[in-house]
């Protein structure tokens, strides 16, 4: 995924261009202001010092004559000046940090909505190949590099390029020959970043591969924390943890010595060279060397000293801008990886066919129309401009279908199969079979690659994908449940649903008799996917689930594999219940789970080997027969 | 707290202390370095000679390559004290945790575990830095300041003293306005990120119900709510800037105006013009000492969740610990549940498991039968004592659980738990958890005895296959046999499965209870499983209700005496039930 660019300075330039035009689109208005008030702010700041100067000259000029009040007027003038000065850059100031705050804020909450409804429109083959712990880094880790860059590390490069530049011409304006000595400390500034502050962006980069690792290891080990006691693996696991630990240490040992070091090489380098500037100066003025200025001002006391201070401030705003590179490269790699992201394609959807509430007209024939009225159709909009609607009934056909999740590597092959509207449909088959596979490709979470599946007639291809899901409900193995109320989560299948509907649809799970046992009842709030309830009791809610739904077509993808056989007979009834007037493809370890379907897949290694009723396949005395009575025969 | 903390300085203590020494030192020479500016400054004005330059040059350069070699040697010791800290802490932490119970695990949660070694010592650590580096730094730039303003300033710098109360009053109220909406604020973000988690992980879900637009709206709503709270915290902060530039015009106006009236009406007797551009450096100096303790406050108000967080783990006293003068021998695998009530906290209001007495000879095979929530699991897991028992006692080889030396126990009671995990490395890593100097024959063999041997042949790379994390390319059948010899390679006296082969197929699974019973015979076994099929051959079938044993016989006994387990047979046998790997 992070293999388009390599790393380097083009891609940064990239990110950073970016960034900077989707800052600007996300406020347009407030953004200027903002950068006008930091341009305003950071120039006036660099103004006072020449105002400052010009007092001390006057006052120095005058001491010796005690007269207060011939020059009180050019004095207090020349303050009233400063000050106004400086309250329009506090005014500035105050401005710019509010709206900054604004700003960052707004911009971290677009970013993330941003990347979460992108990822919402992301195909389930994106989480499948993805490890969810890194995905989430985007949302915690990448964004907080990119708090810091904005709302700290930009404002701070603005003001102190501006001064620098805003320095730089008030320094020339008084005399090129220093100006020239300044310089030449920048160049010795710059190539100290370049050393050292290069060698400490190395290491940080270091330093967040190895938090990587270490965070990998910890997570892995809590994970298996119990099967460490059980063996007596803790001393193992220590030394296995020391080794991460130590190296995580030795990395952000030198990053952090570096990035520490070059703040006060850069001070002094700047003490120097105003010591530099100072003898300098001296010189030319003990001997008289003719001064070349863009002023034209003679070389003279007056102006050695106010260059002082601007070298002390030009050399201070170097540091800064230093001080913060680390934080812009460290910004711009998460601003990359937020953008990668962001990036990902979508699900293609080009389904024209969609899924409408319809009414029977008197011929027998449907019409579309706004109400709900439990009767679905089809609109099938064709090139000639005409409409067809085709009742939805959930009639589900597949035809020579083969598949791979990866290009070359063919896990389905030729399975064709035809679930008539109320029929259930079983897949038995053992892992790595291809069960699920075939039920992804139903719902479209994966395309196939040749072949053709048909739903009521309709090239599934041809049809929205939202209104082909909504079509049907799944009921999944490992159960995912949301923070909210158990109520919250049985409505979650329809969001539509009054309470009434919700507990009726419970009643059908069997999941009520447990809900009402909890503490509160249907009002229970879940979190951590529900980890207060049993696994079985998870199951028993993501069937009440798909209960709410009412989809035509029902996927259980080993729905009731955690709920031990006594209870799941109890639970049977509802979930005939359920079954009933759906086509349901049932996926199942327990064959008993099974045995009453009308057709009955046995597969093995992508290939359906045999198909038919219970009874069919026991007479047929292969694969199927060997499996049930498998367990009769070893006793 | 702080002291719990501290323990994890250790080795670092030497930097942590030169820190602030070197820093110290740095601070000298800064506040010494434009005192001596000021002075060359007047004797350029004053037309000095080259030489006088020169000296004063030389003395500059030597006090700045010396405040070079402070300031980096400071950076320098105080990193490798901050890292260094972090890295024992770290340590300490995951040590703590190596000794923790299942109990002390549980009352945690793994999740919370890891961000705590992460993300929480992350944020102590640049705490730490920030206390080393600037401690000592901020008191110490501001009493100089403050002494030196004093000397060259005279009653001018009695500014400072109006203005700090100012500043410093400015300052907490805001501090004092952030912290709880930033600690509300925090909460929230953490929610908001666990739910991005919970929508990660139950996209499949999202997806086949088309919410994503609900998602959606939901999450967005949520950042709203996040950036609304953030955004206030944020501005209220973003007040201290100003309010320090507001601080440092006042004192220059001030002084500019007022110095220059004292200068000029007293002739430079009462203040003279160096001490005037003086005061006006110092007053910098002043308050961006005053400014940078302000950030360290909020920074170390922000560490401190963090911290209590972490001394939290630190302080946790594993509930399980080998007693003194342990016992490290176990006779043999007999087991004896006398009268044993279990709770998993102290205020669970309901027992897990009550009045169970229970004798298991060596050898016996045991077959444990129940439905989900009968607290099967939470009896065998009392046998190597990864709970205590909480009333009555477990006896194994005649002996009480709590005398042994819980490695030597552990040694011997081998749990193959129902949550089987495997680590990333490859198959003979693994296995070799159970007993790291088996050889590889060894490794085979229990391999067979598990049935795992075929199809780990079947790989390209055999034994050195590669597993990855959480075990994620291998099926879940192979999983459990694999775990199963791990197990297995401990040569345990007592052998449990917890539900250890519900993903087996019965064939290979009939096959794993034969290899035991032939090959390990004198080995304790205990087999939870959900299948009747997977235990109707045990010596005993105990057959748990609600936390005690309803019955306990074998299987055609049981079939004669016991409801439950007739129901169960029937549930799975009555048109032959059978489960497929």
């Amino acid at each position: 995924m992070s293999n388009r660019k390599p790393r380097n300075d083009g891609g940064r330039k990239a990110v950073l261009l970016r960034l900077v035009r989707m800052l600007f689109s996300f406020y347009p208005v407030l953004l200027p202001i903002t950068l006008i008030c930091i341009l305003f702010n950071a120039i006036i700041s660099s103004v006072p010092s020449v105002f400052m100067q010009n007092i001390i000259a006057a006052v120095e000029k005058s001491w010796q004559t005690g007269d207060w009040a011939g020059v009180s007027g050019q004095i207090l003038g020349l303050v009233g000046i400063l000050a106004t000065f400086y309250v329009l850059s506090l005014a500035a100031g105050f401005v710019y940090t509010q709206l900054m705050a604004v700003i960052t804020q707004g911009v971290l909450a677009k970013m993330r909505e941003k990347m979460f409804n992108g990822m919402q429109d992301l195909p389930i083959k994106y989480f499948d190949t993805h490890n969810h712990g890194d995905v989430m880094s985007y949302y915690t880790n990448d964004i907080d590099t990119l708090r810091q860059m904005i709302s700290q590390s930009i404002p701070q490069l603005i003001i102190s390029a501006v001064t620098v530049i805003t320095v730089l011409c008030i320094m020339l304006y008084f005399s090129i020959w220093l100006t020239l000595v300044v310089l030449l400390g920048v160049v010795a500034m710059t190539l100290v970043v370049k050393k050292i502050g290069g060698s400490s962006a190395r290491y940080f980069i270091r330093q967040q591969q190895a938090i990587g690792r270490t965070e990998g290891f910890v997570e892995e080990m809590m994970n298996g924390q119990k099967v460490v006691k059980v063996f007596c693996h803790e001393e193992e696991t220590k030394e296995a943890f020391d080794v991460i630990n130590d190296s995580l240490f030795s990395d952000s040992e030198k990053a952090n010595r570096y990035a520490n070091m070059l703040m006060p090489i850069l001070n002094n380098i700047g003490n120097v060279l105003y010591v530099v500037v100072a003898l300098v100066g001296g010189i030319l003025l003990l001997s008289h060397a003719p001064n070349i200025s863009v002023s034209g001002l003679a070389f003279n006391i007056s102006i050695v000293v106010p260059f002082l201070n601007m070298t002390k401030q030009f050399a201070g705003n170097i540091s800064q801008v230093s001080n913060q590179l680390n934080s812009v490269i460290m910004g711009l790699a998460g601003t990359k990886r937020i953008f990668d992201l962001i990036d990902e394609e979508p699900e293609v959807d080009n389904g024209y066919v969609t899924l409408v509430n319809a009414r029977e007209k008197r011929d027998g024939t449907l019409e579309e129309c706004d109400e709900r009225t439990n009767v679905w159709a089809w609109k099938h909009p064709h090139g000639d401009g005409t409409v067809t609607y085709t009742r939805l009934a959930g009639d589900v056909r597949m035809f020579d279908v083969d598949f791979g999740y990866e290009p070359g590597k063919t896990v389905l092959h030729d399975v064709s199969l035809y679930a008539k509207p109320g029929q259930k449909v079983a897949f038995v088959g053992s892992t790595g079979a291809g069960k699920t596979t075939i039920t992804n490709l139903i719902n479209r979470f994966y395309d196939i690659a040749d072949g053709k599946i048909r739903y009521d007639g309709i090239n599934i291809n041809k049809i929205h994908k939202s209104d082909l899901r909504r079509s049907l409900g799944m009921v999944l193995q490992d159960t995912n449940l949301f923070t909210g109320t158990v109520m919250d989560n049985i409505r979650y299948g329809r969001l539509e649903a009054s309470d009434e509907e919700c507990i009726a649809a419970a009643q059908l799970a069997g999941a009520h008799d447990f809900i009402t046992r909890l503490p509160q009842g249907y009002d229970t709030p879940l979190s951590g996917n529900g980890a207060s309830l049993s696994q079985g009791q998870r199951q028993l809610l993501s069937i009440a689930r798909a209960a709410v739904a009412d989809p035509p077509v029902m996927i259980l993808d080993e729905a009731t594999s955690s709920i031990d056989t006594r209870t799941e007979a109890i639970v049977q009834q509802g979930m005939d219940a359920l079954m009933t007037g759906r086509t349901v493809f049932v996926i199942a370890h327990r064959l008993s789970t099974v045995q009453n379907s009308d057709a009955i897949m046995v597969l093995d290694h992508g290939r359906i080997i045999e198909r038919g009723t219970h009874e069919d396949l026991l007479a047929l005395k292969g694969t199927y027969y060997q499996l049930f009575t498998g367990a009769l025969e070893l006793d | 707290m702080i002291r719990t903390l501290a323990k994890s300085i250790r080795e670092y203590k030497k930097p942590s202390l030169l820190a602030p020494i070197f820093v110290s030192g740095e601070v000298v020479l800064e506040c010494i370095i434009p005192f001596i500016i000021a002075n060359l400054v007047n004797e350029i004005k004053n037309g000095c000679s080259i030489k006088v330059l020169v000296q004063y040059g030389a003395l500059l350069v030597l006090m700045a390559g010396l405040s070079l070699a402070f300031g980096a040697l400071a950076g320098s010791a105080c990193a490798t004290a901050s890292c260094g800290f972090a890295r024992n802490l770290r340590k300490d932490m995951f040590y703590k945790i190596q000794g923790y119970s299942f109990e002390n695990i549980d009352k945690f949660s793994v999740s919370s575990l890891v961000t705590r070694l992460t993300t929480d010592i992350t944020n102590v650590q640049m705490a730490y830095m920030m206390i080393v580096r600037t401690a000592v730094r901020c008191p110490l730039m501001l009493v100089f300041s403050f002494v030196m303003g004093f000397i060259m300033g005279g009653k001018m710098a009695m500014i400072f003293l109006a203005t700090i109360p100012i500043l410093g009053i400015g300052l907490i109220i805001v501090i004092r306005k952030t912290m709880p909406v930033f600690r509300r604020v925090f909460k929230k973000y953490d929610a908001l990120n666990s739910s991005i988690q919970e929508n990660i992980r139950g996209m499949r879900v999202v997806k086949a119900y088309v919410r994503e637009d609900y998602e959606k709206k939901k999450f967005n709503a949520a950042a709203e709510n996040v950036k609304a709270d953030f955004t206030k915290a944020e501005r209220i902060l973003a007040i201290n800037n100003p309010l320090m530039q507001f601080c440092v015009y006042g004192v220059m106006v001030f002084v500019l105006s007022f110095g220059s009236y004292t200068v000029i009406t007293s002739q430079g007797l009462a203040l003279d013009v160096g001490q005037m551009s003086s005061l006006l450096t110092y007053s910098f100096q002043i308050l961006m000492s005053l400014m940078m303790l302000s950030m360290v406050f909020v920074m170390i108000t922000m560490a401190t969740e963090s911290a209590e967080r972490i001394v939290e783990v630190l302080s946790e006293e594993s509930t399980l610990q080998s007693p003194e003068h342990a016992i490290t021998e176990i006779r043999d695998g007999s087991i004896d549940f006398n009268h044993v009530s279990f709770k998993y906290s102290k205020n669970a209001a309901r027992m897990s498991l009550s009045n169970i007495d229970l004798h298991i000879r060596p050898g016996e095979i045991i077959g444990i039968i129940g439905g989900t929530g009968s607290s099967k699991s939470s009896l065998i897991q009392l046998i190597p004592r990864l709970y205590d028992a909480t009333e009555g006692s477990v006896k194994v080889g005649g002996v009480d659980v709590r005398e042994y030396d819980l490695t030597a126990l552990r040694n011997q009671v081998a749990v193959v738990l129902q949550k089987n995990e495997l680590f990333s490395g490859t198959i003979k890593e693994n296995l070799r958890w159970g007993n790291k100097d088996a050889t590889d024959t060894e490794l085979e063999e229990a391999c067979k005895l598990a049935q795992a041997d075929e199809f780990i042949q079947q790989f390209p790379d055999k034994y050195d296959t590669y597993i990855e994390q959480g075990g994620s390319n291998v099926s879940g059948g192979q999983k459990q046999r694999l775990c199963i010899a791990r197990a297995l390679l401990k040569k345990p006296k007592i052998l449990i499965l917890d539900d250890s082969t519900s993903a087996v197929d019965t064939r290979t699974d009939a096959l794993i209870r034969q290899a035991f019973r032939r090959f390990i015979p004198e080995t304790t076994k205990i087999i939870i499983a959900q299948r009747i099929a997977s235990v109707q051959d045990a010596d005993r079938i105990v057959v748990m209700e609600g936390g005690s044993i309803s019955a306990v016989g074998t299987h055609d006994e049981l079939l004669k005496t016991s409801e439950i387990y007739r129901e169960v047979y029937t549930s799975q046998n009555k048109a032959g039930d059978t489960d497929v790997q």
